[in-house]
């Protein structure tokens, strides 16, 4: 039995402790913003947050995630499920996603990287945003983080 | 615009398009209440439903994979109907109902960028009709004539009284009244709603994660299943060692079929893990030796055939060869390729205790599910029920192929009576894709002593893609029109041509990879570019001059020359590259600027894309659309391909499948240059100039043409 805390609530789960977090989180918590898109470290699109880290859950045992601070989408909002967190909307009035897939691990790369980086730089979004995303919205993510910061989108080069 | 709604035409547009094909109000004898027996649902007519405050339910009979025609066609019918913006929501029309009620939404197709342009008409009648209806609706009740009556913004107002009654007020009145024998449609000029960038009605669930894709259904008792199919495409099961797996935690069931073997358990990673500790040895059948080489050998054979046929002829291009001052000859080539959706395949299905079966999946056809939970299932249609939810990416593979379906089906039926949700791993959706084909095309183009193009011989050799998904729309002796496009329809006054078509096909299946055909894009406007080039000639006027006055290729061409600035001096380092092509509909030409650094690695700055579509529904999501191509795009040029080896894929997931990320975006400029009076579409249209464009671009900075794809295989170094 794992006791993960999961967007501020403890949460009791019987898994094998190398169960990757994103199978408690989906199949056994039914917490399913977070999404599969790789398995393998790369995509993104499993993107939570540990400790204020954005982590991929897919490559993370989930008994690796006890004891710290997990949160999800569905928890990214401190106003709770009816509201939106700042990003999301920013999100919103920028028109971002397209089919959406990649766009909750997008969003949690997004507020990690603000919440340590209130204004970053087309490179700092370069290095930090490495989440794959097949419809292009890539250049509105862009946009969105710099509204976020108060900045104007930079012209890229 | 005037639009009679009789019955015979109806019969003559579905014969026309070869499926079934009714509005509701073209039958006005079947009344709602009829069609859904003891539904109390408050339909104006089958596209829109009207809750007595207010609410506007709009139905969707296409598939939304981020493309954003759930947006558009809504905007379309509010715009006709005439309703509160704010009111309006969208639910997808249901394949079962869609059958029962006589395909009473059109298609439920969603490919070739056909959302918006192959149902745009009938869905602004459903919003016209309905609006006069609800204006009788509102004339009865006050007992005045009709025409005292005018309906906006979702309120009735009756002119010489000032009364007014709301659209919720009479909808239940409206769905009982007979629909209009015509209706008016508006102009474009006039639209409030239509052709203005109202935000994605999609978008406020997404980014809370709120779970609307196929990989997100979950019903009491829900097990999951992963699978894994014979890595050579073709292969069956020979033998399965469940021994270890199937005493792993967890697991319910493993199911062996003809060509897969799936583990059912309680949780996907808990399936997954079991699926991996199988045993399963493979009958590989006759293609376990088949690699690049063979499929090489097998398109060179394909163009080396005599009497191959011909995709177009007029002219006669050998003479005019014979006779050319200058004969300019190039092959080009093109990988296979996968559609990487970033969700990858999945289907949920449950045959329920009542005999019934029904389906959650992320597809591009509904009906095209249904029929594939029927065939795999042998229960009929009716008692069928397929959900179609959100796609996580669609690029075409989620339409003609089924096969998701098909195992999700057959998964579930040996666990009758609990529901199952299959879903692929990236590995198994990496190596069990229908591929857009691999290609070489040979080209010969006669030019004049100023360097007119006088002929132009094509030979392509190219797996068919209607041969493997809709055979019925082969042409005469076999010809693909997705393999032979751009070629056939040429913009350019070239006297003399002749396209020739090999169909060969090997053992990789091929599929509808966004924009079919897009590599014929590439291989011309890059042969074009080289003959330019053989002239002495700027690329952009070559090709205007080689066009007629009034074509829309010329529209764009233009439009992105101005806006790129065409011949103006670029910052050191730059070079640019143009190239244009129609498709879907729509016209696209594209300026792309990109520099190339000492290591030869390319980063491309800036896109400029002209379009015309006739007309532009939602202005802001076309131009999302442009940058979704141009991302899409990208990969396939820089880095991605998928080789053979044994039979099998090479590439296993995005380690060895690169994707672009964030970094690599280019800054792109859309230039919407809709000329009206007909309707293309978007979601294909910008990535076909896109290759050719880069690739142009390319040669001008180095010097040397690239024939075939991706430039990872290219040496671009200064040499």
């Amino acid at each position: 039995m794992l006791e993960l805390k999961i967007n501020g609530t403890i949460r009791r789960v019987d898994v094998e402790p190398e169960m990757p977090l994103l199978w408690v989180l989906r199949d056994h918590l039914g917490l399913l913003g977070t999404k599969y898109g790789c398995g393998i470290n790369v995509c993104g699109a499993c993107t939570v947050h540990i400790d204020g880290q954005a982590v991929r859950a897919c490559s993370l045992p989930a008994s690796k995630a006890v004891g710290k601070a997990i949160v999800t989408i569905e928890g990214l909002s401190p106003k709770g499920a009816a509201g939106l967190h700042r990003i999301q909307q920013a999100w919103i009035d920028h028109q971002v996603p397209q089919c959406g897939y990649c766009q909750t691990g997008m969003i949690m790369s997004a507020a990690a990287l603000l919440a340590k980086n209130p204004s970053p730089s087309d490179a700092d979004i370069d290095a930090t945003m490495t989440n794959l995303c097949r419809c292009g919205t890539y250049a509105r993510v862009r946009e969105a983080i710099h509204a976020l910061a108060g900045r104007p989108a930079a012209k890229k080069a | 615009m005037t639009a009679a709604l009789s019955r015979r035409e109806f019969l003559k547009a579905s014969a026309a398009i070869g499926g079934g094909f009714a509005l509701e109000f073209s039958f006005p004898a079947a009344s709602n209440a009829a069609a859904t027996p003891g539904k109390a649902v408050p339909e104006v007519n089958a596209w829109i439903v009207i809750h007595p405050d207010d609410r506007v339910v709009i139905r969707i009979a296409r598939s939304e994979m981020g493309q954003g025609t759930q947006t558009a066609l809504a905007q379309l019918v509010a715009e006709e109907l005439d309703c509160d913006w704010a009111r309006v929501s969208t639910e997808f029309a249901s394949p079962n109902e869609h059958i029962r009620r006589n395909r009473i939404w059109g298609s439920m197709s969603t490919g070739g960028s056909m959302g918006v342009r192959s149902s745009q008409d009938y869905v602004r009648k459903a919003g016209a009709s309905a609006r006069d209806m609800l204006t009788r609706a509102a004339a009865a009740r006050w007992q005045v004539p009709a025409t005292e009556c005018a309906a906006a913004a979702g309120v009735i107002t009756h002119r010489p009284s000032g009364r007014t009654l709301r659209y919720g007020e009479v909808a239940a009145d409206a769905a009982r009244l007979s629909p209009p024998a015509e209706v008016v449609l508006r102009d474009p000029k006039d639209w409030k709603i239509a052709g203005k960038s109202i935000r994605r009605l999609d978008i406020p669930d997404k980014v809370l994660g709120r779970p609307v894709f196929g990989v997100d259904v979950t019903l009491p008792g829900m097990l999951h299943a992963s699978i894994a199919q014979c890595p050579v495409f073709g292969g069956k099961v020979a033998r399965v060692d469940a021994r270890v797996a199937e005493k792993m935690r967890g697991v319910k069931k493993i199911v062996r079929e003809n060509d897969f073997v799936a583990v059912v358990a309680d949780s996907w990673w808990r399936a997954d893990e079991a699926l991996g500790k199988l045993g399963i040895e493979w009958d590989v059948g006759d293609h376990g030796r088949a690699s690049n080489e063979t499929i090489d050998a097998m398109l060179r054979d394909g163009l080396a055939a005599p009497d191959l046929p011909q995709a177009k002829k007029s002219g006669d291009a050998h003479a005019a060869l014979a006779t050319a001052a200058k004969v300019i000859e190039a092959e080009y080539r093109s990988p296979y390729l996968n559609h990487a959706t970033l969700e990858p395949m999945t289907c949920t299905a449950w045959f329920k205790p009542d005999g019934t079966l029904e389906v959650w999946t992320s597809t591009q056809n509904g009906e095209a599910s249904m029929a594939a939970a029927a065939e795999a299932s042998g229960l009929p249609l009716e008692k069928i029920e397929v959900h179609k939810m959100m796609l996580g990416g669609g690029f075409g593979r989620r339409g003609g192929p089924q096969d998701f379906v098909i195992q999700g089906v057959k998964i579930a039926r040996a666990m009758a009576g609990t529901p199952v949700k299959l879903m692929w791993s990236r590995e198994e959706d990496m190596q069990h894709g229908f591929y857009r084909p691999a290609s070489i095309v040979r080209m010969k183009a006669g030019l004049d002593a100023r360097g007119n193009i006088v002929a132009m011989h094509t030979k392509i050799a190219c797996p068919s893609i209607l041969k493997v998904l809709m055979p019925q729309a082969l042409g005469k002796d076999g010809i693909d029109f997705t393999a032979v496009r751009t070629f056939s329809d040429m913009p350019y006054a070239v006297p003399n041509q002749q396209v020739d078509y090999a169909q060969r096909n090997g053992h990789v299946p091929v599929g509808f990879w966004r924009a079919p055909g897009q590599q014929n894009g590439f291989y011309r406007e890059c042969f074009i570019d080289e003959l330019a080039s053989a002239a002495g000639r700027d690329p952009v006027e070559y090709r205007l001059a080689m066009m007629s006055p009034g074509d829309k290729n010329r529209r764009v061409l233009e439009a992105v020359a101005k806006a790129a600035g065409w011949g103006a001096t670029l910052p050191a380092g730059a070079f640019r590259g143009v190239a244009v092509v129609e498709g879907f509909g729509s016209f696209a030409a594209t300026v792309a600027e990109l520099t190339i650094d000492a290591a030869g690695e390319v980063k491309v700055l800036r896109i400029v894309v002209a379009i015309d579509s006739g007309h532009v529904v939602n202005p802001d999501n076309c131009r999302a659309q442009a940058e979704s191509n141009v991302i899409y795009g990208l990969g396939p040029i820089l880095y991605q391909d998928n080789n053979v080896r044994n039979g099998r894929i090479v590439e296993t997931n995005f380690k060895n499948f690169r994707l672009p990320q964030i970094a690599e975006m280019p800054k792109v400029e859309t230039v919407l240059v809709p000329s009206g009076g007909f309707w293309g579409g978007h979601g294909e249209p910008a990535i076909l100039p896109l290759a050719p464009a880069v690739c142009n671009a390319v040669f001008a900075a180095t010097g040397k043409r690239i024939r075939s794809l991706p430039l990872k295989h290219h040496d671009l170094r200064k040499a």
